[in-house]
């Protein structure tokens, strides 16, 4: 295949990715590297430094249409920055000694769990409980626009929920995936955050992680103009289009499609992660 | 309480337009880099397979000198290295807001992110 056709492809199917990321909500960078690694057969770091760019770019351009929302919560998005951070560089540091086939099987992993989640339907809940001491030493505690008016939430679960961002900062690095589903799944389980408060701060949230990682990657060579100028392009057209025709189109029947991809996707990395043909 | 949460809002409303802005631009500079790129080497055959870095493709400096000569692949990077640099900026104007608010903690804070951010970005080290 010449570089031409290669980009091409790239495009089309990074174009893909971001179309279904955005309208599902689930974000296309699961969907990236394994279309890299397993039908392009495009080593794994190359795959990884490109999908996190494209991450990047989904994120801050989304930025504007989730701050008018007025849901974000930046003092929990800094405060649980310190351990997605902290978590990608480390993931980074890591990735140098993880075998590839560690990191196939962890990604077959990830994906399972995000084919789970998908279909679990969204509950919105507001906790008045009095918030965690921590909680409210780092004034943490928010108000969100309801159909009622403001409505105040406290929060809970500090440690648990900034243990688990550091996890998902080691897991963004390693895998150049921006982790929205366990940020998501962090604040809106363990720290008892509206749902909708959970998801804008979570988007807040992955530019930033997926930043820390690809700043290092890109030393290391990771971050290949060939690979990353079709994704970056492509899942940025895709996320576009997906913004745009969010309010027409019917997401229960593309959250099983997307359910669908992703456990293919997910079947293919734990065969290839397990018979170490990665 | 309620005027300083209004400013809030309508401050990280510009962020976010800057923001956006600033995914325009890098991706204008990496769809140029990226046209250019394939019009040199596109029939070239597409290898990805095996890893092979290019050292001055991976440096601030090297990049840097690459799209002073004009080098197509140093501007998709170029580009790309502005992308990697938006969310940075968000944090540092975060930080600009805690600043003006006086808020000593969140000053702290956002610095020690912004600090994480930066030196992965300049050095590279993890």
């Amino acid at each position: 295949m010449s570089i031409l056709a290669f980009s091409v492809v790239v495009a089309l199917g990074s174009f893909a990715a971001g179309l279904l990321g955005s309208l599902t909500g689930l974000g296309g960078g699961i969907i990236v590297v394994p279309m890299l690694t397993i039908l392009l057969h495009v080593d794994l770091r190359y795959a990884i430094g490109a999908s996190l760019v494209s991450v990047i770019a989904t994120s801050s351009g989304a930025a504007a249409a989730y701050v008018r929302e007025g849901y974000t919560n930046v003092r929990i998005g800094i405060f649980l920055e310190v351990a997605t951070t902290l978590g990608a560089l480390a993931g980074a540091a890591l990735a140098g000694v993880i075998p590839n086939s560690a990191l196939a099987v962890l990604f077959g992993l990830v994906l399972l769990s995000t084919a789970y989640r998908s279909l679990g339907a969204a509950e919105e809940h507001v906790t008045t409980q009095p918030s965690h001491p921590w909680a409210t030493r780092l004034r943490l505690d928010g108000t969100y626009p309801t159909s009622s008016g403001m409505q105040a939430y406290s929060v809970q679960g500090v440690p648990a929920g900034f243990s688990l961002m550091f996890v998902a900062g080691i897991l963004s690095a390693l895998l150049g995936i921006g982790s929205g589903v366990i940020k998501v799944l962090a604040m809106d389980r363990i720290m008892q955050l509206p749902f909708k408060v959970s998801t804008t701060t979570s988007n807040f949230m992955i530019g930033v992680t997926a930043a820390a990682s690809a700043g290092v990657y890109l030393h290391r060579g990771y971050i290949d103009p060939f690979i990353a100028f079709p994704v970056t392009i492509g899942v940025l057209c895709g996320a576009l289009v997906g913004a745009r025709v969010l309010a027409r189109a019917r997401v229960s029947w593309l959250k099983s499609i997307f359910t669908a991809v992703v456990l293919i996707l997910a079947a293919e990395m734990l065969y290839k992660g397990i018979t170490g043909g990665l | 309480m309620t005027p300083s949460r209004y400013t809030d809002h309508q401050l990280e409303l510009a962020i976010g337009r800057l923001l956006q802005a600033g995914v325009l631009l890098a991706a204008v500079v990496v769809a140029v880099g990226g046209i250019a790129m394939l019009a040199h080497h596109g029939q070239s055959p597409a290898d990805f397979h095996t890893f092979r870095p290019l050292a001055e493709l991976g440096s601030l400096l090297g990049i840097a000198h690459g799209v002073m000569s004009r080098d197509s692949q140093a501007i998709v990077q170029l580009g790309l290295v502005l992308l990697i640099a938006t969310p940075i900026a968000r944090v540092a104007f975060t930080l600009c807001a805690f600043v003006l608010q006086r808020d000593r903690l969140y000053v702290g804070i956002t610095t020690a992110v912004l600090a994480l951010l930066v030196y992965g970005l300049i050095w590279g080290r993890a």
